[in-house]
């Protein structure tokens, strides 16, 4: 009996939807269930704040509160903190290098037009993306060049041993991210070629210089390559140094990229291709919008390790911004701040590299086009 | 019923020219021998559904037409082009050619107006208004034009499934090939696909439909192709077909697809 009438059963009332009970959203029941679920929990959430109370307080306290921020000299630094003189005493010299103090005006405007060129490629409501992307890749080069090295339109030459600093860093991170990734993209399309020379000669290229280490490479750069190529071929060691990088970080770009497009469906080259769309078009219309999609993470992280790699080239004796805060270590009349130095330096680095890490999210989440939840 | 309508535009004039014409076709993977000779001539306006087993080399043999697989051996000639290795040739024939497949293959970082407008943009190098103007009226065709800028990933299988149909149409296709469009589909919404086929084959469009839908066959094909094991076992009219397949392995699958 009873079975028979489980067997038969009609909804003829449709369930209204209710909201969820109030204790299971919002901010206490996040507290609650993440950080005081249970006696134990309750006990590591008081440990950890407690770690963090220690950590935190004594830092502040020295780096913030017992500070010593303005001054010329080490006797200006009085306070029991940290000695921040130091850095704004030598601000210049970490920024510009060695660059003459009455031309930095010209590294000024460089940067300014760059940091704008970014900014307007960067929000999306500004229009004429393309165009200024256009001046980006074709223009702004040349500008930047006539402007920092000079010798044309009566700007007095400033040769690249004396560039140096954030200012080196950024030129040796810039030039390097700007080439290697289109240098990747080819290589990676190469490697998956059905040409066999053309495939050959992208493995050979990628698997060489991914199996050296950047230091010889650069070192390789600066010291090997005036040996084999004649004489009156005299690169500049800066130009070195960025063709070693942009070789070795392409050969990592390129395995990045080839991650992306073994990614991509086969059925959606086959769409492309029933469609009349020629290889090239295919790629560049089709597998790679959606392949540099999902390789955004992968090719940040290429670039954050490209921008922080570049500390590599006091090698080769140029003074990047690490090299200069060093330099500046071993100054008698600085001795022993070095703590300040490099929390100067590791401030630096990690501004830029979280910046193109917090873009490179919200790029993601700009070009996600799916239904699914992120 | 509708048949004989388009069969007879199909067939009037003095275009005797098949549309597609393929001879003695042989195709291996490495060494299994997926196509074997295969003859088939298809009119202009004919609508031509294939069938057999998963297996039987039913979508190897469409997608040899449009030289998504390469053949080893015969010929194939697309409304009078010989496919041939030259890469101009394969794409001018692409461009004759539309495709439906099973999966839909919508490119899913475009949304569905910009989908359709692809290739006639960048293939036939027309204005993007006109093309946009053009793409509107397929898609107000298979009745999905209020969805135009919604991405792929946003609609339903049957939805995504008729906007690749719109999206081969754009291009003014001569011959339609589709590649089981309804088998990744949920049931509820086939039919919406069947139907949008259908009024395509009404209008006279020559159609190689690989597919078990076999109501679909009845209705609106002009020639039922059953094949297996890389061979056209049976070729007949729908209503000879199933109701007096001659070959055994055809009278089995039958059996088997339409027994419950």
């Amino acid at each position: 009996m009873s079975i028979e009438k489980t067997l038969s059963r009609v909804t003829e009332k449709m369930i209204d939807s209710r909201p969820a009970p109030s204790d299971s959203i919002g901010a206490v029941a996040w507290l609650r269930s993440n950080l005081f679920a249970g006696p134990i929990n309750t006990l590591f959430t008081l440990f950890a704040l407690y770690l963090v109370y220690l950590l935190v307080v004594p830092s502040l306290q020295w780096a913030l509160i017992d500070a010593s921020w303005s001054g010329t000299s080490r006797e200006d630094c009085t306070g029991e903190g940290a000695c921040w003189v130091f850095i704004s005493a030598r601000l210049d010299q970490f920024i510009y290098g060695f660059y003459p103090s009455e031309e930095t005006w010209r590294v000024d405007i460089v940067f300014a037009v760059f940091a704008a060129l970014i900014a307007w490629l960067a929000i999306p409501k500004l229009p004429a993306k393309g165009w200024v992307a256009i001046v980006s890749l074709a223009v702004f080069p040349f500008i930047a060049y006539f402007l920092l090295h000079g010798g044309s339109f009566g700007l007095e030459i400033v040769g690249t041993h004396e560039w140096g600093g954030l200012m080196l860093t950024l030129v040796l991170a810039v030039v390097g991210i700007v080439a290697a990734l289109p240098l990747g993209i080819l290589l990676a399309l190469g490697r998956r070629s059905e040409m066999p020379i053309v495939k050959s000669i992208c493995v050979v290229f990628i698997e060489f210089w991914r199996g050296v280490p950047l230091i010889t490479v650069l070192f390789m750069a600066s010291v090997m390559l005036p040996l084999f190529v004649p004489g009156e071929v005299n690169l500049d060691k800066l130009v070195r140094a960025l063709i070693g990088i942009t070789l070795f970080q392409s050969a990592y770009m390129a395995e990045v990229v080839r991650g992306g497009l073994q990614a991509i469906p086969k059925g959606q080259t086959e769409a492309g291709m029933a469609l009349g769309l020629g290889y090239w078009r295919n790629m560049g219309l089709i597998v790679l919008p959606q392949a540099l999609k999902l390789m955004i993470p992968g090719i940040v992280n290429t670039f954050i390790a490209l921008f922080k790699d570049t500390s590599l080239v006091l090698i080769i004796g140029l003074f990047d911004l690490l090299a200069i805060v060093q330099a500046g270590l071993a100054d008698p009349k600085w001795l022993g701040y070095s703590i300040e130095g490099y929390a100067f330096v590791a401030l630096v680095f990690w501004v830029f590299c979280f910046s193109m890490s917090r873009y490179s999210q919200y790029l993601e989440r700009l070009l996600h086009t799916g239904h699914k939840k992120r | 019923m509708t048949t004989t309508t388009s069969a007879s535009q199909g067939n009037t004039g003095a275009d005797e020219r098949p549309m597609i014409e393929l001879k003695g076709l042989n195709k291996w993977y490495g060494d299994f021998h997926v196509l074997r000779d295969i003859n088939l001539s298809v009119r202009k306006g004919e609508r031509i559904v294939i069938c057999g087993p998963s297996g039987s080399g039913k979508s190897t043999m469409i997608r040899c037409i449009n030289h998504l697989e390469e053949h080893q051996e015969g010929d194939i000639v697309v409304n009078g082009m010989p496919l041939t290795q030259d890469i101009k040739q394969i794409e001018a024939i692409r461009r004759n050619v539309g495709m439906v497949f099973q999966h839909f293959n919508l490119f899913p970082h475009l949304t569905v107006l910009e989908n359709c407008c692809l290739a006639p943009i960048w293939v036939q190098k027309r204005p993007r208004r006109e093309a946009e103007a053009e793409a509107m009226k397929y898609l107000e065709r298979v009745r999905i034009a209020d969805q135009a800028h919604k991405f792929p990933g946003q609609l339903s299988g049957g939805q995504q499934q008729r906007v690749a149909i719109a999206r081969s149409l754009c291009l003014s296709p001569e011959v339609m090939l589709f590649d089981e469009p309804t088998s990744a589909l949920d049931p509820e919404m086939i039919k919406e696909v069947l139907d949008v086929m259908v009024e395509l084959a009404n209008e006279g469009m020559t159609m190689l439909c690989v597919t078990h839908e076999m109501g679909f066959a009845k209705t609106v094909a002009d020639r039922v192709i059953f094949m297996d094991q890389g061979q056209i076992i049976e070729e007949n009219a729908p209503e000879p077909f199933f109701n007096n397949p001659q070959s055994e392995r055809t009278q089995l699958f039958l059996s088997q697809i339409l027994g419950h």
